[in-house]
């Protein structure tokens, strides 16, 4: 650090900030919140899928995906590629149309959007004549057919959204040419869907919602068949030899039409309600596919029997004698299915189905039509995220090992590829092997391949096996027996409910060289385990903590402990655990670390924290930090929340009640009406006008949770003299106080009996007992200490213990350096006193120099309430950057937050999705790719073909006009391309 | 290991050890806790072990919070009796000698850092001049006191709360709303902070100083505006042992009156202007036409200039170090950079006080609520210490204090 006190320090100093440190966001991994529309492009073999929240996301092969943030607040109600272009359009809850396109740059692909367009009708029209409902994207990729509320089918030129007003069907000149019979005077209500013949494009079938279906020739304007069917119409699905018509309807019922061009009474029908006899729900879509031997698939969702199994969410799957109702856990969005072939034009391969909270495909080519395991959009929140942990460059032994372990976990997942395709990947390989562990509310934790731009699962561990539940873990694989009607079949992993809260990972700590994990949880249990390559049988013994130390006068109002299974139990291969320690009372564990060197476990609660041997199976030390008077923290989480729970039930009862008195006297009654009106309004009015105030009060000892153990920390230092460094404990609480113990460890030869010993060292008290969250030593040179074994394993340079040793306590509100062994302030750093905003997150990163190679240095990674992340350089302590980060609002957002030791971040945006971001300028993992139309010719052709809906062989109906038209089509498709391709080359050129 | 802490609250049961100071010299004697008897008779035990039978005698002894307080009657020597944990250490000093300043809140810890006794018997050789006394402070500990009256326009009031070695609570709330302020614009609406409510008995009610619906426009010489109701919480709490509060008080007819014509040119020297809104506006431009001192954007370096240099470093709170030994000793600062020169500024600040009467360095208030907030200083602690409501909640306290050697020391 010397050099830049030099003079002239500050702008070099910043010189060196801009090479060390930028901020991004740079890719979202898990699943979106609340998806609301999917399509599929087979000529781009992209998927896309819209949100809720305007986002709109694409995703091709493993670690090609894009994403694009409408500007309007508004959901994405849906998608469609333009097909053979890499267009899309998008329709918005507001009405409007975006057209969004992937434009190459510099080699890569990116998702621009290059136009809106909202319908206008005629001056004086109501909003309904205009409101879109159906959205057809012509096969010629000029064209988009927009079908609306009022029953009128607009045409539009894309990409340019230019109106093609003589082109226009109205719903006048339909139902001029519909027979006076079926009409009557009924409305035919909205436009509900638009197919276009697989083999004629000029033919389109326009289905409006009171059921009619209209072949409409797009050419000769004017109407070739209808197709009177009587129920509410919900799809249309034109087969591909274009010889029929499928339609479902709200009443659970499809009926198959056959496509006569001529003759209007001549067609045939054939009605079926697959699950009928009692009523059912709408079939909401339905698409056959041709096999190439035997029977069509045919595919439906919905159309359950409305009594019995109206709250499932179910498609069906049919082909042949084989007949599987899949059952999803939350409700369809949309489904599609991929064809094989090189054309895509073969059997049905993969049916992709987008539900509310993940997406599941099924390989339809392998017997028993397995889950394919999808390499993104995994739902991280299966069961509720409970807390994670990062651990950075995983050596390639123990990432073997967990693979192994995963794998033979996924036996049941179908062995074929990921069907999806699309674009390639240019992002370069992952430097280093990352880990994200992510603990769950079911007592499961989940470990993430984070290295890259995909975060793929690799393994899980469940916790709950060790204890008793009251669930029995095998419920849900009872169902399906025999001759059951629908025949269900339960797929998807999210399971949002859990058996026993107590359960909840609440901490986790990984070391990566020995592979010993430790998991603690909401019932105050600690877990320590150890990776196993074989299946194990083991009882693991429990050991209770009494966190406590006799004092007396409490009781633990909140949950008991979990009862541990006393029998053996068999783990499989992974992790198993081998020691367990109970905390009482049994308050959630917040905090907890291992040292793997010295095989030790330090764990905290609320009410103290402990120390454990897990060689000798022995704990070694307790120390209670309860402050006597604190009576919250004696009783237990519960007793808490039910009395915040109690006020708000009473308030809604009190509203509820005079609202009551209103609706009952109002007939009779003015006068007490009048009264009860004032009551609630003067009531809703206390409400608002009763300011939010805030306490100012200084911290006392005598506050809730100030024994709430917030950090530990092994460090092998300096505690006692300046001469011998010995083994030590570091503990932070809630109400500002550190307590150092120093460690006797036995020789290495008698580490197995003789015991472990701790003595009390220091205790530090801040003044401004703000809670601590961080400790950590610096060695001589002002470093960070290493992580235990990672000298022994040459992958760290080891700790200056020449110089003298400094104690760095981060507190909510500064960071404060302390001289070691004697514990004198030496530096601080105040946060809150100067902003406002509170440390809610802290860790140590290494931040390289993207200039020179070898320059580097480590600092704190800080993120605030106010969700801004600091670095705060070290040993120095000087703020070095800050970046708006986290909505501030988003409180669960920056409780989630995790930093990686190379400065990256993740945090929750959605109980589904991780965003990932980097401090540093060195580590950057973000998707890089690229996707390009495919371009030769001769493939082109047969794909517009096959994309038509047609192949060649097959088309013996393909008459001569239709054939014009289609090379018209090609040839000016082509046409596209081409000049796609100049600009294309003209780019990566430029 | 607890027990380590526990071992001299068993001997502070029965007997207080005493360690007297007078000039170089010391005595260790010891009392009776539970019959500590009458001061005079302290006062005499005092002159008789230090063979100094004639000489008057100004009495001070160590609080728990490391201030050194008078002994000058029965109430207050029976304080300092049982609140000695366990060693009770005193000061004496010839009356004809005393140095009245080193009284209060802070002052031993101010200056040096460094052991307590080395404070109070060298008289500080780089004083110049003698600081005015305006009272006795015999009974008294600093509370709150208005500063920085030169530099502020007349419609601000900035007030210091001691809450260090106060067992009072600060008590008040703060809420969000809305101000009105005239821009070149035109009247405008701004968010603001405000004063909501003062808790009965709380440090903060009983200077007088502050109000409800007062504006909080800085924290420490921290401008508030565009922080959210929570972040100044936090800054607040974050200053609690030393909170320095700029408001523009809701009543105006109280402002302090300057003398001289050094002030803004805005709302002219009569202190009762009339109209709420016409005062924010003249108050905003007498605050910026002072110049670029005065400037809100230079405020924080102002604010420290003419703050004592002592006053900064009384902020920087000692953090409690205790070792294995179970021993507590406040932390000492590594010599580094922290040596900050010491009270040059601090004249000028006197001088200041001096001339603008209505500051004192207790809180004097010119509405005349002077008497009920000046004597709230030691009184606050009797009162405490007495008001325990039962017994048992003593013993439960006293128990806390146990190994609140550790925590409260």
């Amino acid at each position: 650090m010397k050099r830049f006190r030099r003079h002239g320090h500050e702008s070099q100093r910043d010189r060196l900030k801009q090479e060390l440190f930028q901020f991004n966001k740079t890719v979202e991994h898990g699943f979106p919140h609340q998806p609301s529309a999917l399509s599929f492009s087979p000529s781009l073999q992209l998927l896309a899928i819209g949100t809720r929240s305007g986002a709109i996301k694409l995703y091709g092969a493993p670690g090609v995906e894009f994403m694009g943030l409408h500007d309007e607040n508004a959901a994405v109600t849906q998608v469609h590629f333009l097909p053979h272009q890499v267009e899309l359009v998008t329709l918005l809850d507001d009405n409007s149309l975006h057209m969004w396109t992937l434009r190459a740059h510099k080699g890569l692909s990116e998702l621009l959007e290059i136009g809106r367009f909202t319908l206008t009708g005629p001056p004086g029209a109501p909003p309904s004549v205009t409101r879109v409902t159906a959205v057809l994207a012509h096969s010629s990729g000029e064209l988009l057919l927009l079908g609306t509320e009022g029953g009128h089918v607009f045409i539009v030129e894309v990409p340019g959204f230019r109106e093609l007003e003589e082109r226009n069907i109205s719903l006048d000149q339909v139902s001029t040419s519909v027979p006076e019979d079926y009409i009557g005077r009924r409305n035919l209500e909205h436009v509900e869907a638009l197919q276009e013949n697989p083999l004629n494009p000029n033919q389109v079938v326009i289905g409006y919602g009171r059921g009619l279906m209209v072949i409409w020739d797009l050419e000769k304007h004017c109407a070739i068949q209808h197709i009177p069917a009587t129920q509410q119409l919900e799809s249309v699905w034109w087969t591909e030899d274009a010889a029929y018509i499928l339609s479902s309807h709200s009443d659970g019922s499809y009926c198959r039409w056959m496509v006569g061009v001529e003759d209007l009474n001549d067609e045939e029908e054939k009605s079926d309600i697959p699950y009928g006899h009692f009523p059912c729900k709408a079939i909401s879509k339905i698409v056959q596919l041709p096999a190439e031997e035997g029977p069509p698939f045919l595919f439906f969702s919905g159309g359950m029997p409305r009594a019995s199994y109206g709250d499932r969410h179910c498609i069906t799957v049919i082909h042949g004698k084989t007949h599987v109702a899949l059952d999803f856990t939350s409700r369809i969005i949309d489904f599609f299915v991929i064809r094989g072939g090189s054309h895509h034009t073969g059997d049905p391969s993969a049916l992709v189905v987008l539900v509310e909270e993940e997406l599941v495909v099924i390989d339809l080519q392998t017997e028993g039509w397995p889950v394919i395991q999808t390499p993104y959009l995994v739902p991280l929140h299966s069961s509720a995220i409970t807390c994670s942990h990062h651990v950075s460059a995983i050596p390639i032994k123990l990432w073997e090992r967990v693979i192994a372990a995963g794998d033979l976990q996924k036996t049941h997942y179908s062995k074929q590829p990921w069907p999806i395709t699309g674009g390639q990947s240019l992002a370069p390989d992952p430097p280093q092997r990352d880990l994200l562990l992510t603990g769950h509310e079911d007592g499961t934790v989940r470990f993430w391949d984070a290295s890259g731009v995909c975060l793929y699962p690799m393994y899980k561990l469940s916790t709950a096996g060790v204890f008793h539940t009251d669930a029995d873990p095998n419920d849900n694989m009872n169902q399906g027996s025999e001759g059951e009607w629908p025949p269900f079949r339960k797929v998807g992993c999210f399971d949002p409910y859990s058996d026993d809260p107590r359960l909840g990972v609440q901490k986790i700590h990984l070391c990566k060289y020995s592979g010993y994990l430790t998991v603690a949880g909401t019932a105050g249990q600690i877990l320590v385990l150890e990776l196993n390559d074989e299946a194990a049988d083991q009882i693991v013994e429990a050991k209770v903590v009494d966190l406590l130390q006799g004092q007396e006068g409490f009781r633990w109002k909140g949950h008991t402990r979990l009862d541990v299974r006393e029998e053996p139990v068999q783990f499989p291969p992974g992790f198993q655990p081998f020691a367990l320690v109970q905390c009482q009372p049994p308050a959630v564990v917040t905090a907890l670390t291992l040292h793997s060197e010295w095989k030790l476990v330090a764990f905290g609660t609320s009410h103290g924290f402990g120390l454990y041997d897990y060689q000798q199976k022995n704990n070694v030390f307790v120390k209670c930090t309860l402050n006597p008077s604190d009576q919250l923290a004696m009783e237990g989480p519960l007793s808490r929340v039910k009395s915040i729970k109690k006020s708000l039930r009473q308030s809604f009862r009190r509203i509820r009640r005079s609202r009551v008195s209103l609706r009952k006297h109002h007939v009779n009654n003015a006068a007490k009406l009048q009264e009860a009106n004032a009551r609630l309004e003067a009531e809703l009015a206390e409400m608002e006008l009763a300011p939010v105030q805030r306490k100012i009060e200084a911290r006392s000892s005598d506050d809730s949770f100030t024994g709430l153990v917030r950090t530990l920390y092994f460090a092998d230092t300096f505690l006692t003299d300046s001469s011998h460094n010995t083994p030590s404990l570091w503990a932070g609480t809630n109400g500002g106080c550190v307590f150092a113990y120093m460690l006797r460890l036995p020789a290495v030869e008698h580490r197995a009996d003789e015991p472990v010993t701790a003595q009390p060292a220091k205790e530090i008290q801040l003044m401004h007992r703000a809670p601590v969250v961080g400790i950590v030593v610096l060695d001589g040179h002002g470093a960070p200490l290493p992580e235990p074994l990672e000298v022994a394993h040459d992958l760290a340079r080891s700790p200056d213990m020449q110089g003298s040793h400094h104690l760095l306590v981060i507190s909510e509100e500064q960071f404060k350096v302390f001289t070691l062994p004697k514990v004198s302030a030496k530096m601080k750093l105040k946060l809150t006193a100067v902003d406002g905003s509170r440390v809610r997150r802290v860790g140590v990163s290494w931040f390289g120099s993207s200039k020179s190679e070898e320059y580097g240095e480590s600092g704190l990674v800080v993120l605030t309430n106010q969700g801004d992340v600091h670095v705060v350089s070290l040993p120095s302590v000087k703020l070095q950057v800050q970046y708006p980060c986290i909505r501030r609002e988003d409180v669960s957002g920056i409780a989630s937050c995790v930093f990686t030791k190379h400065g990256q971040g993740f945090y929750l945006i959605s109980p589904s999705e991780f965003e990932r971001f980097s401090l540093s300028t060195r580590f950057l993992v973000e998707p890089r790719c690229l996707v390009e139309l495919p371009l030769h010719s001769g493939s082109n052709k047969r794909r517009i073909h096959s994309d038509g809906g047609s192949s060649t062989h097959r088309s013996t109906r393909l008459d001569s006009e239709d054939a014009e038209v289609l090379q018209e089509i090609q040839k000016s498709l082509e046409g596209d391309q081409t000049s796609f391709l100049e600009n294309n080359v003209k780019s990566a050129v430029a | 290991m607890n027990k380590n802490h526990r071992v001299p609250s068993n001997r502070s049961l029965s007997a207080v050890e005493v360690k007297s100071k007078f000039g170089a010299e010391f005595r260790r004697f010891s009392l009776d806790r539970s019959k500590p008897g009458r001061f005079d008779e302290f006062y005499g035990l005092l002159q008789h072990v230090h063979r100094i039978p004639n000489v008057e005698l100004l009495v001070g002894y160590a609080d728990v919070h490391g201030d050194l307080l008078p002994i000058n009657n029965d109430d207050n020597y029976h304080k300092a009796i049982s609140t000695a944990s366990p060693l009770l250490r005193l000061f004496l000093q010839r009356k004809e000698e005393a140095d009245y300043s080193t009284f209060g809140t802070d002052s031993l810890t101010r200056k040096k850092n460094t052991v307590l006794s080395a404070v109070l018997l060298r008289p500080d050789a780089a004083r110049k001049k003698a600081p005015v006394i305006i009272s006795l402070p015999r009974d008294f500990r600093p509370v709150s006191s208005i500063i920085d009256v030169d530099i502020l326009p007349e419609t601000h009031r900035r007030v210091r709360l001691y809450k260090h070695g106060q067992e009072k609570p600060l008590g008040f709330y703060i809420r969000d709303g809305s101000s009105v302020r005239v821009t070149p614009q035109g009247l405008e609406k701004v968010p603001g902070i405000f004063i909501s409510r003062m808790v009965p008995g709380g440090l903060a009610e009983s200077t007088g100083l502050l109000a409800v619906n007062d504006e909080v426009l800085e924290v420490n010489g921290i401008e508030v505006a565009g922080k959210s109701l929570d972040q100044v919480t936090d800054m607040m709490i974050a200053n609690s042992h030393n909170l320095i509060i700029t408001v523009k008080p809701a009543n105006q007819r109280n402002n302090v009156v300057r003398g001289g014509g050094g002030g803004g040119g805005g709302g002219g020297t009569a202190s009762g202007s009339s109209g709420r809104s016409s005062d924010s506006g003249a108050s905003y431009y007498g605050y910026s036409s002072q110049g670029g001192v005065g400037a809100a954007a230079s405020m924080p370096t102002h604010i420290i200039q003419n703050f004592p240099a002592g006053d900064l470093d009384s902020d920087e709170e000692e953090d409690l170090v205790i070792d294995a030994r179970g021993q507590a000793e406040p932390i000492r600062r590594a010599s580094s950079n922290y040596s900050m020169p010491l009270l040059p500024r601090y004249e000028p600040h006197l001088n200041l006080r001096t001339a603008a009467s209505s500051t004192s360095t207790l809180s004097v208030n010119a509405n005349g609520t002077l008497p009920a907030s000046g004597s709230s200083g030691s009184l606050s602690n009797t009162n405490a210490t007495s008001s325990t409501p039962s017994p048992e909640r003593g013993t439960e306290r006293r128990s806390l204090e146990e190994d609140g050697t550790v925590i409260t020391l």
